[in-house]
């Protein structure tokens, strides 16, 4: 009976995909490099990770060795972690919130005065490597501006060493990773909200809707929710993602591993100028950051799917 | 025949009226009737006053560096340290392109490598995105819900968790020290494929069908019909990617200094210390002007393609 069904079935999928061959043909090119480097990439990482790997011979099986050293004798991994979730649990939300609360803000100034606005808040995360310039605001000597400012009001006599100092790294990066953040969600948001029905206000101030806060909670929201979901993904895998800032700003590694992050880890490990070379380990770290990923988003969408029910 | 000429060009205009319809309802001018809602004036000072904050924030550090990269170097020195320059100069942004690299390269060969990586990896990701978009919005076949499933999954998580097989991959494929390390991952840049697939479920399809009616192929269609009404997209993903490959450094896969972007020049002035600080600005402007003149000149077609971002 269940052969039948096989028998049947089998000629049928392969009609359906010898039907389609102009549709394959065009996902094709697209598809190849897509899976090349970024599907390919994720199930090797995983199969990595239970070997001892150095580039040059062979990866051998060892198991759950990897994850073991790693949760059990890795003590930096754990201040990793430890940075990663104080980073993203103030990062991802409060930029998660600013994009949508300044996207809110400026929609309903005039045209063009939104431009500007949206202009400036979305200027920082496109300007690339700009964020260095975050050295001179915070440089160690009396030059650096912030030092420069205290100095001059008299709150501190002796120039302070931000980038060098443990008890900065998290702030810093926390302020500059904010100064980046309100990026492709941000616009997302601002064309979201220009497409919601303007009737619905206008319905809304009769129904007895009496400010915009309530306006936002009954109106707006809920007919954003799907550009929500969108923003909630793109800030969250930046924010569990910091490490190019952590690196550029506060060294590699930095002051007592103050701005280590997962990523960061990973590299120390897994990139081919570290001389550690352990890409079986780096890939098991590489396996928990993309579990930790997936599972944050996947668990904050259900949450936003609730919004304004 | 006449009667097949006459059948065609009813169906043309059909079509046409089909693509006004279509195009109209996409940018229509959004009503200028000005409708007062119920609003405080403290509320709205309130909100002046948050957005002219933070726009400070926001805006402070670029205007700052714009602002050093403009004044004579003991300007930039000056205690207490102002934000505008008193004399303007241009003589870092001179200093730059007489800049010699470590390695006896010119700026203006990192500049090159970045223009051309920046040019043909923006490229062809936004055709072969483009392309890879129009089966997956509206066509039925085996496997799309998979491809598509990959896709919005493809967006949880950061490159950093591919960074070794990417490598290993890149490294078996021969593209180690070589441009199109970056160029060629680059086509497959997930982000534009989701938004463009987006974009592109917004098509009717009455005007898909009235095309096939037609005669036309699905190429003919694709390179006919949906590439020109696409054009919005394209911008969006032509600025996304384009930060992105416009500030990359190389990373670990280009070796050899004749080869290596603006970024990694930038990287290396900025490490010059105190001496350079007028030419790490000047490079910083260059690296950042560029993605923001692109967003300066197409903002408001983004903002029309981001509206269809939305997850389900």
């Amino acid at each position: 009976m269940n052969n039948l069904i096989e028998k049947k079935k089998k000629p049928r999928l392969w009609f359906q995909i010898k039907k389609n061959k102009v549709s394959y043909s065009m996902i094709a090119p697209f598809f190849l490099i897509f899976f090349t480097f970024t599907v390919l990439p994720v199930l090797m990482s995983f199969g990595l990770s239970f070997t001892s790997f150095d580039m040059l011979q062979t990866p051998k099986f060892i198991g759950l060795d990897n994850y073991i050293n790693l949760f059990l004798n890795d003590e930096v991994f754990l201040i990793a972690v430890k940075n990663t979730f104080i980073l993203a649990v103030i990062t991802g939300p409060v930029s998660y919130i600013m994009a949508f609360v300044f996207a809110w803000l400026i929609n309903e100034l005039p045209r063009k005065i939104r431009w500007l606005m949206t202009l400036i808040f979305y200027a920082p995360s496109i300007s690339g490597s700009a964020y260095l310039l975050w050295q001179l605001i915070f440089s160690s000597d009396m030059y650096g501006v912030l030092n420069a400012t205290l100095m001059n009001l008299g709150i501190t006599n002796a120039p302070i060493l931000w980038l060098d100092t443990p008890k900065y790294a998290l702030p810093i990066l926390i302020i500059v990773q904010l100064w980046l953040s309100l990026g492709v969600s941000f616009l997302a948001f601002i064309a979201g909200l220009q497409t919601v029905d303007k009737t619905l206000y206008e319905a809304g101030a009769i129904d007895g809707v009496r400010n915009r806060w309530q306006e936002l909670w009954y109106i707006t929201l809920p007919q954003m929710k799907p550009q929500l979901m969108f923003g909630a993904v793109m800030q969250i895998t930046s924010a569990l993602g910091i490490a190019a800032v952590s690196i550029n700003l506060l060294g590699f590694p930095s002051t007592e591993y103050s701005g280590h992050t997962i990523v960061t880890h990973l590299m120390d490990f897994g990139s081919t100028n570290s001389t550690r070379l352990e890409m079986g380990y780096a890939s098991a770290i590489a396996t928990v950051l993309f579990f930790i990923m997936l599972g944050t988003n996947l668990i904050v969408q259900k949450v936003i799917r609730r919004v304004g029910t | 025949m006449e009667d097949k000429v006459k059948h065609q060009e009813s169906v043309v205009a059909a079509l046409k009226r089909e693509e006004l319809k279509w195009i109209k309802e996409k940018y229509r001018k959004r009503s200028r009737r000005k409708v007062r809602l119920s609003r405080s004036w403290q509320g709205d000072v309130f909100v002046i006053m948050v957005l002219v904050l933070f726009g400070a924030f926001s805006a402070y550090p670029l205007v700052f560096t714009i602002a050093n990269s403009l004044k004579p170097l003991d300007e930039i020195f000056k205690f207490p340290p102002r934000l505008f320059p008193q004399h303007i100069t241009f003589e870092h942004f001179v200093d730059l392109f007489n800049l010699i690299g470590n390695t006896q390269i010119p700026i203006s060969r990192y500049l090159l490598n970045t223009i051309l990586i920046t040019l043909l990896g923006t490229i062809g990701h936004v055709f072969l995105a483009s392309l890879c978009a129009y089966p997956l919005a509206k066509h039925k076949f085996p496997g799309k819900h998979l491809i598509n499933q990959m896709v919005v999954y493809s967006l949880m998580f950061s490159a950093a968790v591919t960074m070794i097989p990417t490598y290993m991959i890149s490294s078996w494929l021969g593209l180690i020290d070589s441009q199109l390390a970056i160029i060629i991952p680059a086509f497959g840049f997930s982000l534009g494929i989701f938004l463009m697939r987006q974009f592109i479920n917004t098509i009717p399809d009455e005007l898909l069908e009235a095309a096939k009616v037609d005669g036309a192929n699905e190429y003919q269609i694709f390179f006919r019909i949906v590439m020109p009404l696409v054009k919005p997209a394209w911008l969006t993903l032509i600025i996304l990617l384009f930060q992105q490959l416009w500030g990359t450094d190389g990373g670990n896969y280009i070796f050899t200094e004749n080869l290596k972007p603006l970024s990694y020049a930038l990287r290396q002035i900025v490490a010059g210390g105190v001496p350079r600080t007028g030419t790490a600005a000047a490079v910083t402007v260059i690296m950042l002007i560029v993605p923001i003149t692109v967003f300066i000149i197409n903002q408001s077609r983004v903002l029309d393609t981001m509206a269809h971002t939305g997850l389900k």
